[in-house]
């Protein structure tokens, strides 16, 4: 097998990279497997000797934000390597072949290295009308995700899309968009996210590269790495919240401080993603440091919790503007003047009560 | 208005029994329940609106929506624990806490609801001829706002549990991803929240609105836990 698949050293050295380069690779890698320089030794050699896995990466429902944030991952070097030599003997987005010659390019992948291949998924897949909705060389987004999901040795869902079905899976879901963990049996590493931040996604599948195993994940398959904290728990805005300071419109003098934006509805106190910590852009900054509330793309559903710029979603059937406050105050009241009606109706039809019991107290004092 | 019929039917005069009702424990619950439903109610609702403070500071200068939020989460396990020690009472307490006052499974349950209904909302009766605890229609009412409060302690915890490293509030993690995140989550503890204020409201005045018109010490049976009967009547 050694020689039908080269070791990452063996391609990057195909590339013309030189063994500083690779070195540093390694350094990036271990770095983001989570891996103390202790182990970077270990890390070296399992670059130097293990055959790297070929990836397929697959494109369904989506709109390829996952691949635009990928290849501007902060690390170029580790993207290079994983675009160049590493990944990507199927894509649709980066590939060079086109056509019959893509078909085949993937039918061979998945046959040669049965059991060995990375599946990655962008996209959710239609279900709906016998999935119509999304077909590729004739085939539709479920007949493809199920041949390859067979025989791969992991499963990552990119994004939202493939995660939670993201925006085509929102009410009321036209297409029947379906994340992939809902299709197959096999454990997917869900990394969502719309798109996932560039560095996580470099993060997850160079601890699959180098560790040859899945990072620890959630409940949801998220990797706990990135996705066990809140945006909130680490955002710098952090103690005005605290300190009970909001922003409560975009120009006024407390947007301007950089108060907290929980007002404008930022939705950091209910995502669970690294953005307040590794940023975007090579950390050059997130939503919340731009002015901007998080709008939660990471959580499953986020476009039907709306309004955006609202704390509380609307409530349904009262109209856009309606909070469940709106709602609950306008019963409370209702309930206030039906006790108000009820009162006076109680004198009035208790009335000869009333008036029994308040001569018959004397009397009975006798 | 007093007609001689009153007078001569006045001239009876009524003698009333004095019934032990509500045992301390219950009473106790009670009291410490109402104090955490309105500390709750107020903080959660800042929680989810707060308050626009006009002057502009520094966030080292206060912390009082921090405050606020550690206000609310002490007030729920104060609450959570009071509400198990009521269930514990619904087995060992006496006939009036028991659990089979608040969940109708006799006809005679289901009556007396079509009675109360007749004096509370139809007012077509002029006297409460109504059991001594609760009556059947407010057992029921109460069981259902029990399961408000299990609905609020389980929603509040699995909020509360991915701040929280302690033990209790991790058992309901599982329920965030089951309601569809802990968006989901906030939104449905926040609605919830409108079940209590609105009970509350409710609750009180119908205490006064049965005092008024029985007679029978509603409102003050809370606190000394005794209410009265009229001798005419048996204790069920
Ligand atoms: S800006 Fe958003 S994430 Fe940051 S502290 Fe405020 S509510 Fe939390």
């Amino acid at each position: 097998m050694g020689h039908s698949i080269p070791t990452i050293w063996e391609s990057m050295q195909a590339k013309g990279y030189d063994r500083r380069e690779f070195l540093r690779f390694c350094s990036f890698a271990a770095m983001m497997a989570g891996i103390e320089t202790a182990g970077f030794s270990k890390v070296v050699h399992a670059l130097e000797t293990q055959a790297r896995p070929p990836v397929v990466w697959l494109h369904f429902q989506e709109c390829t934000c996952c691949s635009e944030s990928f290849i501007r991952s902060s690390h170029p070097l580790v993207a290079d390597v994983l675009l160049d030599s590493i990944s990507l003997d199927y894509s649709e987005t980066l590939q060079a072949a086109a056509g019959h010659q893509a078909e085949k390019s993937l039918h061979d992948t998945m046959q040669k290295f049965a059991g060995k291949y990375i599946l990655l998924v962008e996209g959710s897949i239609p279900t709906h009308d016998g999935g119509v909705y999304c077909t590729i060389g004739g085939r539709t987004a479920e007949d493809i995700l199920q041949e390859a999901a067979k025989d791969a040795a992991a499963v990552i869902a990119w994004g939202s899309c493939a995660s939670h079905g993201c925006v085509q899976s929102a009410k009321p879901n036209p297409t029947g968009a379906t994340p992939v963990h809902k299709l197959i049996s096999k454990p997917v590493i869900n990394v969502p996210g719309c798109p996932p931040i560039a560095d996580v996604m470099t993060g997850v599948i160079t601890h699959l590269l180098v560790l040859g195993s899945a990072p620890e994940l959630d409940g949801l398959g998220r990797p706990k790495e990135f996705y066990s904290r809140r945006v909130h728990d680490t955002c710098y805005r952090r103690p005005y919240y605290d300190a009970g300071l909001f922003v409560e419109s975009f120009d006024d003098e407390k947007a301007r401080k950089g108060y907290c934006l929980y007002k404008m509805g930022c939705r950091g106190p209910v995502t669970y993603n690294a953005c307040s910590v590794t940023k975007w852009n090579g950390a050059t900054s997130y939503p919340i440091q731009s002015g901007h509330g998080c709008i939660g793309c990471s959580e499953a559903g986020f476009w039907d919790n709306g309004p955006l710029y609202q704390h509380l979603a609307s409530f349904p059937g009262f109209g856009i503007e309606s909070t469940a406050d709106n709602v609950g105050a306008l019963v409370g009241i209702a309930a206030l003047g039906g006790m108000a009606v009820h009162a006076v109706s109680t004198n009035v039809r208790k009335h000869e009560l009333l008036v029994q019991g308040k001569h018959s107290e004397p009397k009975a004092k006798e | 208005m007093a007609t001689k019929a009153f007078v001569a039917q006045a001239s009876q005069p009524e003698k009333f029994r004095r019934v032990y009702v509500w045992e301390f424990p219950v009473r106790l619950y009670h009291w410490v329940n109402a104090l955490c439903v309105v500390v709750l109610c107020v903080t959660g609702y800042l929680i989810g609106r707060p308050l626009a403070i006009t002057y502009s500071s520094e966030a080292y200068q206060q912390y009082w929506f921090g405050t606020v939020r550690f206000l609310h989460f002490v007030t729920a396990f104060v609450f959570f624990f009071n509400f198990l020690v009521r269930l514990y009472w619904g087995f060992v307490g006496n006939q009036y806490a028991k659990w089979s006052n608040f969940i109708p499974n006799h006809r005679a349950q289901w009556r007396e609801m079509i009675e109360v209904m007749k004096v509370d909302v139809l007012q077509t009766r002029v006297q409460g001829l109504i059991t001594l605890g609760h009556n059947a229609l407010a057992g029921l009412i109460y069981f259902l706002s029990f399961l408000a409060f299990l609905f609020q302690s389980l929603t509040g915890f699995a909020l509360y549990s991915s701040m929280s490293q302690a033990r209790l509030p991790r058992l309901f993690a599982w329920i965030t991803p089951l309601m569809g995140g802990d968006f989901a989550v906030r939104q449905w503890h926040h609605i919830f929240m409108w079940f209590f204020i609105w009970f509350t409201l409710v609750h009180v005045y119908l205490v006064f609105y049965h005092d008024y018109i029985e007679g029978r010490g509603t409102t003050s049976s809370m606190v000394g836990g005794w209410k009265f009967d009229s001798d005419k009547r048996d204790e069920k």
